[in-house]
């Protein structure tokens, strides 16, 4: 139940944003979170609960396709 | 990663003596099994696995609850892996099998959607504060819920406080850490650290946990800085603290604990299952909301016996056919050892 996974803020519509994770696109909420376009985000059950640092989305993404 | 693994074992042989580190986060749980972390440990350092998963220790009674709102003609919708958990009058599943709207969601967001279909809709909110705050948007925006949500601390204050095993440091739930930081920990007085989810992660951790017990340093350290804040994410300790009060709270293997509940406030009575629909719940019989019979995962979100050790394990108990919650969700201690520890 506790499983995130990081993606990139593309386009931000009110409370809801488009979020890439690595070429799969989802609506996500973002209410939880203060962000802008082009940031990264840890995502959990639909929605962003983290704003996440460049390198450590990059170390991330490497794990998860590991 | 093999000179992470040396330096583990340099300092293990300096600690010399055993050493129980405990993880409280199905996640963690899961990412030590996979990568069989557990194995290439030092002798002297034991992993235990603790009540990390939500599922796995939320109260038969809830289960009872829920299932019979379905029964009675009430659609309740929740998270996959709490729709297989038997209860007394079976599980969310079954009831959906004999007619009951039941459906599980993703996301609290879809619940949202299903209610514009079903007005009565309940959802079943569980786990701790990684899925407190969505659940709490939900009830803002006009949600009925049954409200099962712990704060997850309190469970690691009683777990020491029972004093039934040796805990000699904590890997913290990273995701639980992201919204409530590093400071609340602080006040359990034993080593700690907060670790990310990959295996690098989790090894990285371990060492901090051995550094500090080899020095006796009772700090809590935090390895997944790329993600925890100290004070954690404060937009979402508001919204949690806007829809919920603390009140005692339930856990499978451990009764009640106190302050260790997720009470929806008055404010948002509208919105409470358990208010809403009183009549029903009052209406059964839980004198038979027990854990059910030969099933240990009580003992097992406690730490205090190992999955493969209960002797239901993998005979009578399977993921397929599960008696108990921990068999049941993904993260569950023995649903883990079923899928990887059993060679």
């Amino acid at each position: 139940m506790c499983l995130a996974i990081p993606g990139k803020i593309l386009k931000i519509n009110g409370q809801l944003a488009k979020v890439d994770f690595q070429g799969v696109q989802k609506e996500i909420n973002i209410s939880l979170v203060d962000v802008k376009i082009g940031e990264h985000v840890m995502v959990h059950a639909g929605f962003a609960i983290e704003k996440m640092d460049r390198d450590y989305v990059n170390e991330m993404e490497g794990y998860l396709k590991a | 990663m093999k000179e992470l693994i040396q330096k583990i074992n340099a300092i293990a042989k300096e600690i010399s003596r055993p050493v129980s580190l405990m993880e409280v986060c199905g996640t963690h749980t899961q990412v030590i099994s996979r990568y069989g972390i557990r194995e290439i440990l030092p002798k002297n350092v034991k992993l235990i696995t603790g009540p990390g998963c939500p599922v796995c220790v939320t109260a038969q009674r809830d289960i009872d609850a829920v299932v019979n709102l379905a029964t009675a003609g009430i659609p309740v919708a929740t998270y996959g892996d709490a729709m297989r958990v038997p209860g007394y009058f079976g599980s969310l599943d079954n009831a959906r099998e004999k007619g009951a709207q039941v459906f599980d969601v993703y996301s609290v967001e879809e619940a949202m959607t299903l209610k514009e279909k079903y007005p009565e809709l309940v959802f079943f909110g569980l786990g701790f504060e990684t899925t407190a705050p969505m659940t709490a948007w939900g009830i803002q925006n006009g949600l009925t819920v049954y409200c099962a949500h712990k704060f997850f601390l309190p469970a690691m204050e009683a777990l020491l406080k029972m004093g039934e095993l040796k805990v000699d440091g904590f890997i913290d739930p990273g995701h639980v850490s992201v919204v409530i930081g590093k400071r609340p920990y602080e006040k359990l007085k034993i080593p700690q650290v907060i670790t990310g989810f990959s295996s690098q992660d989790v090894l990285e951790g371990i060492l901090m946990l051995l550094g500090q017990i080899k020095n006796n340093d009772l700090e809590v350290l935090n390895q997944y800085i790329g993600l925890v804040k100290d004070g954690g994410n404060l937009k979402i300790q508001k919204i949690i603290d806007e829809v919920f009060k603390e009140a005692d709270g339930e856990w499978r293997g451990f009764g009640m604990i106190p302050n260790s509940g997720m009470q929806i406030r008055k404010k948002y009575a509208a919105f409470d299952a358990r208010i809403k629909y009183k009549k029903i719940l009052d209406g059964v019989d839980f004198s038979h909301s027990k854990d059910p019979a030969g099933c240990k995962c009580g003992d097992v979100v406690r730490g205090l016996m190992e999955s493969k050790a209960c002797p239901l394990f993998g005979k009578v108990c399977t993921p397929d056919n599960p008696v108990g919650p921990c068999m049941v969700s993904v993260e569950g201690g023995c649903n883990v050892s079923y899928r990887y520890d059993r060679m």
